[in-house]
C-alpha cells in the first residue's frame, strides 16, 4: 500500500471544493426536490442524446480517445518542463507569468492586479478554476465586482445560487424559473418578459452588453495552453467570452498547471474530442487563441496565473493522476445515474458527478471529501464516455482503499462497517469456516414471511427501507453438492 | 469439456438454485462439471468497499483453487469482473506481482455464463423451454466491465416459449453497487425506481439478468410493492426444460 506525503493539498477555508455536509445527506435532500428531477432528468437525456449521435459518426473515435489520453499523459510526464517553456514563451510575447501554490495565493495575485489597474469591476469569461479558487469572493472582499457574462453563470450570479454542472451550471434550472430571477435582479428588465428562450437570451444581451462596453478588465480560464508558442485557449458556445477575451485593456488568466499542451497537434486531437463529448456539437461556434499582447491589437496587459492548489498531490498519486487529464467535457455527468439523480450541488464542490468524485478529494486530500469516492454505483458509464478515457470506476476504488488506509493508520476506522470487513475476510479465506458462517446464516430463516423478509437488524437495515431480502435457503448449494456428489463413492 | 463451476457466494447462501441450474444445464449440453471444494467468495465487496487488504486472502484463495484448471464459470457477471480486472490490481497494490500473474492468468480462464456458452462453447440454442413473458436487464459489470453484448439475448432467443419483451434503458444501473445500496440507500432506491418502473413498463412477469446481486435489488424492490413480477436468473430459465416444466 503506498503512502502519500508532503504534497500540499488546495487549503480550507477560501473557494468551493468542499461542502458543508456528506454526499449522502446532500443527495437525500436533493433528491425529494421534485422540480430538480424534472429538470435534471429532462437536460442529461437530452444531451445524451446529441452526444451519442455526434459521437457515431466519427469512424475513428476510439482513435481519437487514445491520442487524447496518450497526450495529456505525455504532458503529465514532463510537466514541469511544459510549464517552464509556457512561461518562457508567454513573457517572449509580452505577457507576464504568476505562479500560485493555492487558492489563497492566486485570489492574491489576481487582486493585486486587478486593483492596479484602479478598476473596480471586471468581465468574466466562464471558467471553472476561477470557481474552484472562490476568486469572485475574494475580489468582492476588496471592493471589487466580477461580472459573469456565461448566459448560464448569469443565471446563477443573479440567482444568488451555485453551479451544480460543469458546462451547464444552470442545468437545475428551468425557463421559469430563469425568468423570475431576472424579472427579480435586472434593474431594467422589461416587466412583462417571457418565459420564451430568445427573449431570456435577449435580456441577457442588453444587460451584458453595458458591462462589455464598460469593462477595463477581463478575467478568464483556459482550456488549453500551449507550450510551443505561449498560447491560450478558450473554447465557447456564445461569444461572450471573446468579448472578454478582446476588449478589455487588461486580460488576466487563471489556469490549472494541468491544462498546458506540449504542441499545436495535440491541441488538433482535443478540438476534435471536445466539442463532440461537451455540447454534443460537431464543432464549438467560438474558439478563441492568443498568445501574449500585440500592439493596437486586443488587451495591452496580459497576466497568466498558473495554479496547483492539489494538483502536484494528484500527480503524485501513481492510479489517481488520470483525473488531471479532465479536459471538464462533462460527458460523465450526462450519463451518470447518480448525478442525474441527485444533481451537482449534493457534491459540495464545483466538479460534481464521476469526475468531480475522483478529482475533489485528490485536490483536498481523500479525508476531506472522504464521502465522494463512494458516491457511485461503479457502474461504468462515465469510463465509457470519458474522451481521454480516464478509468473513472477505478479511481474511485482507489481512492476508497486510500481513505480506509488513512483510516486504519488513525484507528478511526468506521466502526461496525471494518469489523464486519475483517470478520467476513476472516470467514472467507477459509471454506470450513465459511460453511460454518453460512450455517448461522440459516438462522435468519424465522424472519421470513411467505418467501420474503421485511426487516433487517443494524448495518443492514438501510437495505429494508425500500427492499425485502431473500430468505436463507434450507440447503447451500455447496450442501446440495456434497449430497448429489455422496451416492457414488 | 471439463468446467470447474465458481458458484459465488451470494448463490451458494441465498441463491443456491442458481447453482444447481448452472449445473444442470451445462451437463445436458455434455460438459462434466466440477465444484472446487476450496472456493468462497472473490471478495468484490471488500475492494469495492475500501478493504483492499482484507481482500487479499480471498484473491489468494481464488488463484489456488482454480489456477489448475482449464475454464472456470460463475453464473455473475459482476464476480467475473472483479475476478478478471480487480484480481491483479490487489495483488498489485499490495505489492504481491506474483499473485497478480497468477491472478491474471486464473482470470483469463474465468468466463461469465453467457460468454461461456456462446464464445467458448459455441451454443446459443441450449434446448430450454419456459413459456412466459420475460425482459432481460444486461447489468453493468457484464456489459461494461466483460462487454458480453447481447450474448445473453442470443440466448433467450432461442428458448422455446419465450416472450423476450426488450427493456428500455436497459443499460443504466438498478442502484445496487454493493454497499452504495447501503452507504447510499437514498439515491441507490431512486435509481431502483425508475428501473422497476421500466421493468413494470414492459408488462413482462419475469425480470432476468446474470447475476445474482442485481436481482436481488431489482426482484428486493419489485416484492416490496407486491408487483406480480418475479426475478429469475439466466441460468434458471436456460436450464429449465419442456421436461422439466
Amino acid at each position: 500500500m503506498s503512502t502519500y506525503l508532503g504534497m500540499p493539498t488546495a487549503p480550507k477555508g477560501v473557494g468551493h471544493l468542499r461542502g458543508s455536509e456528506p454526499f449522502p445527506a446532500a443527495a437525500r435532500r436533493a433528491l425529494a426536490d421534485t422540480q430538480l428531477r424534472h429538470n435534471l432528468a429532462m437536460a442529461t437525456a437530452t444531451i445524451r442524446a446529441k452526444r451519442a449521435a455526434v459521437v457515431a459518426e466519427v469512424p475513428d473515435w476510439e482513435e481519437l480517445r487514445a491520442a487524447g489520453q496518450a497526450a495529456k499523459a505525455g504532458a503529465m510526464r514532463h510537466l514541469d518542463r511544459y510549464l517552464e517553456q509556457l512561461e518562457t514563451q508567454v513573457q517572449a510575447r509580452g505577457g507576464t507569468v504568476h505562479w500560485a501554490t493555492d487558492a489563497v495565493a492566486a485570489n492574491r495575485i489576481v487582486t493585486d492586479l486587478v486593483a492596479a489597474t484602479g478598476s473596480r469591476e471586471a468581465v468574466k469569461v466562464k471558467s471553472m478554476v476561477t470557481d474552484e479558487i472562490g476568486l469572485n469572493e475574494a475580489l468582492a472582499a476588496a471592493g471589487i465586482t466580477a461580472h459573469e457574462t456565461d448566459l448560464a453563470e448569469l443565471i446563477i450570479q443573479l440567482g444568488h445560487d451555485r453551479p451544480s454542472h460543469i458546462l451547464v451550471p444552470a442545468i437545475h434550472r428551468n425557463r421559469a424559473e430563469i425568468r423570475e430571477i431576472f424579472l427579480r435582479e435586472m434593474a431594467a428588465v422589461d416587466p412583462a418578459l417571457t418565459d420564451d428562450p430568445a427573449a431570456l437570451a435577449e435580456a441577457a444581451r442588453l444587460y451584458l452588453r453595458r458591462r462589455f462596453l464598460a469593462a477595463r478588465v477581463g478575467i478568464s480560464g483556459a482550456n488549453f495552453a500551449i507550450a510551443e508558442t505561449g498560447t491560450l485557449c478558450v473554447v465557447e458556445s456564445e461569444g461572450n467570452g471573446r468579448m472578454c477575451l478582446t476588449l478589455p485593456d487588461t486580460l488576466i488568466t487563471v489556469m490549472g498547471i494541468e491544462k498546458v499542451l506540449p504542441s499545436w497537434q495535440d491541441l488538433a486531437v482535443f478540438l476534435q474530442l471536445l466539442p463532440r463529448s461537451s455540447t454534443g456539437e460537431r464543432m464549438n461556434p467560438y474558439t478563441s487563441m492568443w498568445t501574449g499582447v500585440t500592439p493596437g491589437d486586443g488587451p495591452r496587459q496580459f497576466h497568466l496565473v498558473l495554479l496547483d492548489n492539489g494538483r502536484t498531490a494528484a500527480l503524485a498519486d501513481e492510479t489517481g493522476r488520470q483525473a488531471l487529464h479532465c479536459i471538464r467535457c462533462s460527458a460523465c455527468l450526462n450519463v451518470c445515474p447518480v448525478y442525474e439523480r441527485v444533481g451537482g450541488h449534493a457534491y459540495g464542490s464545483v466538479y460534481p458527478g464521476p469526475i468531480g468524485a475522483v478529482l475533489s478529494p485528490q485536490l483536498t486530500g481523500v479525508e476531506e471529501n472522504a464521502s465522494l469516492p463512494y458516491a457511485s454505483s461503479l457502474c461504468g458509464a462515465c469510463y465509457d464516455v470519458c474522451p481521454v478515457k480516464i478509468d473513472i470506476p477505478s479511481v474511485l476504488v482507489h481512492l476508497r482503499a486510500r481513505h480506509v488506509d488513512e483510516a486504519r493508520k488513525e484507528r478511526r476506522l468506521p466502526h461496525a462497517e471494518a469489523i464486519a470487513m475483517a470478520a467476513a475476510s476472516w470467514v472467507m479465506a477459509e471454506p470450513r469456516r465459511y460453511s460454518a458462517a453460512q450455517r448461522a446464516g440459516r438462522l435468519g430463516r424465522p424472519l421470513g414471511r411467505r418467501g420474503r423478509i421485511g426487516q433487517l437488524p443494524p448495518l443492514l437495515s438501510a437495505w429494508a427501507q425500500a427492499r425485502d431480502s431473500p430468505v436463507p435457503p434450507s440447503q447451500t448449494f455447496r450442501q446440495w453438492w456434497r449430497d448429489e456428489h455422496r451416492k457414488p463413492s | 469439456m471439463r468446467i470447474a463451476l465458481f458458484v459465488t457466494c451470494l448463490a451458494d447462501t441465498l441463491y443456491p438454485s442458481v447453482g444447481r441450474a448452472t449445473v444442470r444445464l451445462l451437463e445436458r449440453l455434455g460438459h462434466q462439471v466440477e465444484f472446487p471444494q476450496g472456493q468462497t467468495c472473490c471478495g468484490q465487496m471488500h475492494i469495492n468497499t475500501g478493504y483492499q487488504k482484507e481482500a487479499l486472502p480471498l484473491v489468494r484463495r481464488y488463484v489456488e483453487t482454480f489456477e489448475d484448471c482449464e475454464v472456470i464459470v460463475a453464473p455473475s457477471g459482476s464476480c467475473v469482473g472483479s475476478v478478471r480486472h480487480q484480481h491483479p490490481m490487489v495483488a498489485r497494490a499490495c505489492g504481491d506481482e506474483k499473485l497478480a500473474q497468477r491472478a491474471e492468468a486464473a482470470g483469463r480462464r474465468t468466463f461469465e455464463l453467457s460468454q461461456l456458452l456462446v464464445d467458448v462453447l459455441g451454443v446459443d440454442d441450449v434446448g430450454a423451454y419456459y413459456p412466459h413473458r420475460v425482459t432481460y436487464h444486461p447489468t453493468c459489470h457484464s456489459l461494461r466491465m466483460l462487454r458480453v453484448g447481447d450474448r445473453p439475448l442470443q440466448l433467450l432467443r432461442r428458448v422455446e416459449g419465450l416472450d423476450l419483451v426488450e427493456l428500455p434503458d436497459a443499460d443504466v444501473c438498478c442502484g445496487f453497487g454493493g454497499t452504495f445500496a447501503l452507504k447510499n440507500s437514498d439515491t441507490s432506491t431512486a435509481m431502483l425506481a425508475d428501473k422497476m418502473r421500466r421493468v413494470l413498463d414492459t408488462r413482462a412477469e419475469v425480470c432476468s439478468a446474470s447475476d445474482s446481486s442485481c436481482l436481488m435489488h431489482i426482484g428486493g424492490g419489485l416484492s416490496r410493492l407486491r408487483t406480480g413480477v418475479k426475478t429469475v436468473h439466466l441460468a434458471e430459465i436456460l436450464a429449465a426444460t419442456r421436461a422439466a416444466a
